[in-house]
């Protein structure tokens, strides 16, 4: 077995790892990631608090269990979103070319030139106040999913571009195949590698996404943590340093985006 | 050789003891602006940071001081108001000139207030003297008297003239000709203001040494918080104002003997349902917010105690009413803090004809009580008071939402659409004097926030408001204001529009290597008295760490 593979593995496991803790956090600490203990804000790690406490005396190993469930639930959902709008609309262009090419890539390259983060905040300010914390936060990687699919799109409408003049193509053609069942039984099979990474590249950047609305106070409404509000809590920078352990959701959050990055089939894979 | 060595040492000790005063004389004092001053024209100014350049350059007749909030005299010796309060005459200071050597006269007191009050200046200072319709007459019977004759009374008239820094009526200079301890010499847009000692500056010290101690002061400009932190550790500033508790906290940690407490200031911080009848909320949530119990019964159970200790780091005090302590004159000491109270707050609900279905409260319909509270993103203490008070309502079986806005989309939520139902800010309370605030308080006033812009008063109690603020403001004593203003005060902490939360301290940081300053809570805080702060010369750059 070759190193890759090993790393491929152990980067697994370690998703998985993450991914159960995270689902079972309600049985691994006795707290609710909501619960206050004033008295103790800001408190060093302890075995009643692992990871300590917050400025508002939330236990930071509950919120970084809870905020994971919540990150690594949501950014697949938008990634999967997003890579489904890009496999449709990129082969769609990529095989027919002509003017639905044409339509599509404006659109990819008008969102490209939008700035994003612009678009989310204006989007973000428009929605109804009186929603919940859950569909809150819904709605936040709702929006990741439908506006960030514009450079996979790119991609797989490359890829499929190559496939346009392929044997089996112009067989099926010749067969009298209609053109969505072309696409769906013939095309996208063909893309699947193209779309896997797609769909893993796109999982860290949408993290990443509701890492910054957080750090905007955009992102996931409180009391519910997420990644990006507990990376909001390392703002306070000579705070941070004099309490390294406070850098554990900084840590999670590389963990599983290196894991992530890990288990992306390499290029020549892919080709 | 005896009497050499004796006149030696005789040297030696005049020099030691002559050593700390050469120390403290002279030198550059150095601290930052927020923000890009707007204007050295002292009658426009309406930014923070041409507030600060204008405290330190402008002469003005009458000086609150910042630290007995009692007024003395400046450049009028002496002053008198007539007994209608309309009328006050000066008593100006003879022979005193203005920064480029013009003689400073009666004449340019009436200028200035010429300047002051007409409309085409559009002078925000001018503004709190106008009141009423009419001409304002200024008489000058002899070059150090004048006497100014409003059309009807001012409020506070004499705490006024704090502001209205004279200018000269005859220099080339305009408004660059000035009276106070500091001048402009030099302006590099986005970079710094450095001022210079006023060598024609009339103040003295006790000792008779002219004043300012200090020959330049640098203010840097310099929006972000943690880079003028960062510089002050570095020993590039002398002075921060209004720091952060954490900032604070950490820097009395670091650096034992530079951090100063000025006591409680005067800005609280607050919040409030939203009142306007014609608002898109559903009639139900309407109902609630007009109910005075159930804005009693929210203001009960937040436990402010703890909002001060946890997100203040105890450098607060909580807060009931609309006027701090601090504030000698104005605070209704009658107030009593009612503290937090839950069985009361459940009582007044259950009064109000609310009801718990086991941990929820509804209303007499039915309807859940759940409501938004929504503040300004990027300000982390107001994001965790509304996480505690999240926590707080949700004993009384309230669900309380927190949304954060950027400042643009929340402002139109509050004056637009009003389509929120409540929002957490803070006020700044630039003057001691209530008139200050005949915007708020008002019914009809645009900043009015919980109904802004009322055609008549919604309530009772906002008409008796009105009236009160207006008898208030042409009272001919000021016993009667007082009472007036006492009798506002309680009428808020009985009807609750605003839910006052904490009034944070005022934390400051002065260098050890500056003596003389005493910061208190009203602005310019830790440089109020610049001109008798003095740095000694081991101000080296980089020397504290």
């Amino acid at each position: 077995m070759n190193a890759l593979k090993i790393m491929r593995r152990v980067s697994f496991v370690i998703l998985i790892a993450v991914f159960a803790a995270s689902l079972l956090a309600g049985k691994l600490v006795p707290y609710s990631h909501a619960t206050q203990f004033r008295e103790a804000p800001n408190s060093l790690p302890s075995g009643k608090h692992l990871l300590g406490t917050d400025p508002l005396g939330r236990d930071l190993f509950a919120r970084l269990l809870y905020g994971t469930r919540i990150s690594l639930l949501l950014a697949p959902a938008a990634a999967l979103l997003s890579t489904m709008i890009a496999g449709v609309f990129g082969a769609f262009a990529g095989l027919y070319g002509g003017w639905p090419q044409r339509v599509v890539l404006t659109a990819a390259d008008l969102s490209m030139a939008l700035p994003l983060l612009f678009v989310l905040l204006t989007l973000r300010a428009l929605l109804p106040l009186d929603i919940s914390p859950a569909l809150s936060i819904t709605c936040t990687f709702l929006l990741l999913g439908l506006l960030g699919w514009s450079s996979s799109l790119r991609v797989v409408w490359a890829s499929s571009r190559s496939l346009r003049e392929s044997d089996f193509l112009l067989m099926a053609r010749a067969t009298g195949c209609s053109p969505l069942r072309t696409i769906f039984k013939h095309v996208l099979p063909n893309l699947r590698p193209v779309l896997f990474a797609q769909f893993w590249i796109s999982i860290p950047v949408f993290i990443l996404a509701e890492a910054t609305l957080s750090m905007l106070g955009l992102g996931v409404m409180e009391p519910l943590p997420s990644w990006g509000n507990l990376l909001r809590g390392l703002e306070d920078f000579p705070a941070v340093s004099a309490n390294p352990w406070k850098l554990a959701p900084l840590f999670m959050v590389c963990l599983v985006v290196i894991c992530f990055q890990m288990i992306l089939p390499a290029q020549e894979e892919v080709s | 050789m005896k009497s050499q060595f004796a006149r030696l040492a005789l040297a030696g000790i005049l020099v030691f003891a002559a050593a700390p005063f050469w120390a403290q004389t002279g030198g550059e004092l150095h601290f930052c602006l927020r923000g890009e001053p707007k204007t050295f024209n002292p009658i426009l100014v309406d930014d923070d940071a041409s507030e600060n350049v204008r405290y330190l350059t402008g002469g003005v007749l009458i000086r609150l001081n910042r630290q007995t909030q009692a007024l003395e005299p400046a450049l009028a010796t002496s002053w008198t108001v007539s007994k209608d309060r309309r009328s006050i005459t000066f008593h100006l200071r003879k022979g005193l000139r203005f920064s480029d050597g013009t003689p400073f006269t009666s004449e340019d007191v009436a200028f200035t207030m010429r300047q002051l009050l007409d409309p085409a200046t559009h002078s925000p200072t001018g503004d709190a003297f106008r009141s009423g319709q009419g001409n304002t007459e200024i008489r000058t019977p002899s070059a150090d008297v004048v006497t100014i004759t409003f059309p009807a009374p001012v409020a506070g008239l004499e705490r006024q003239f704090d502001q209205a820094a004279i200018m000269s009526a005859h220099s080339s200079q305009k408004e660059m000709a000035v009276l106070g301890p500091f001048q402009v010499a030099e302006y590099k847009a986005g970079s710094y203001v450095l001022l210079k000692k006023n060598a024609n500056y009339w103040k003295h010290d006790s000792k008779g040494n002219s004043l300012p101690y200090v020959d330049t002061v640098r203010l840097d400009i310099q929006r972000n918080r943690d880079i003028e932190l960062m510089r002050f550790r570095r020993g590039e500033v002398h002075l921060i104002n209004n720091l952060e508790a954490d900032q604070f906290d950490r820097l009395q940690h670091d650096m034992p003997g530079i951090t100063r407490d000025a006591g409680t200031g005067l800005d609280p911080e607050q919040f409030w349902f939203n009142l306007r009848p014609s608002s898109p909320l559903p009639e139900h949530k309407k109902a609630w917010f007009r109910t005075t119990e159930f804005r009693k019964a929210v203001s009960l159970a937040i436990n402010r105690d703890d909002l001060c200790r946890v997100v203040y780091a105890g450098y607060a005090k909580p807060a009931y009413g609309p006027v701090s302590p601090s504030n000698h004159f104005w605070f209704n000491s009658a107030l009593k803090n009612p503290g937090r109270d839950v069985d009361a707050s459940k009582r007044l609900l259950a009064k109000a004809g609310f009801r718990f279905d086991g941990e929820t409260l509804k209303d007499s319909s039915g309807n859940r009580v759940e409501f938004t509270l929504i503040t300004n993103s990027g300000n982390k203490a107001r994001e965790r008071m509304a996480t505690m008070i999240q926590q707080d309502l949700s004993e009384i079986g309230i669900k309380m939402n927190v949304v954060t806005l950027d400042f643009p989309s929340l402002i139109e939520r509050m004056t637009r659409t009003f389509d929120y139902d409540a929002c957490l800010l803070g006020f700044l309370n630039t003057d001691l004097d209530p008139n200050g605030q005949m915007t708020v308080w008002l019914s009809s006033g645009e900043n009015h926030p919980w109904d802004p812009n009322q055609k008549s008063p919604a309530t009772a109690w906002e008409a008796e408001i009105d009236k009160l603020m207006r008898d208030q403001a042409t009272a001919t004593t000021e016993k009667q204001r007082k009472a007036d203003f006492d009798r506002v005060q309680a009428i808020v902490a009985e009807q609750q529009p605003f839910i006052y939360l904490v009034n944070k301290d005022v934390l400051t940081a002065v260098s050890s290597s500056v003596t003389g300053a005493s910061p208190v809570v009203l602005n310019p805080q830790a440089f109020w008295n610049a001109e008798v702060l003095r740095v000694g010369p081991a101000t080296n750059l980089g020397a504290q760490k």
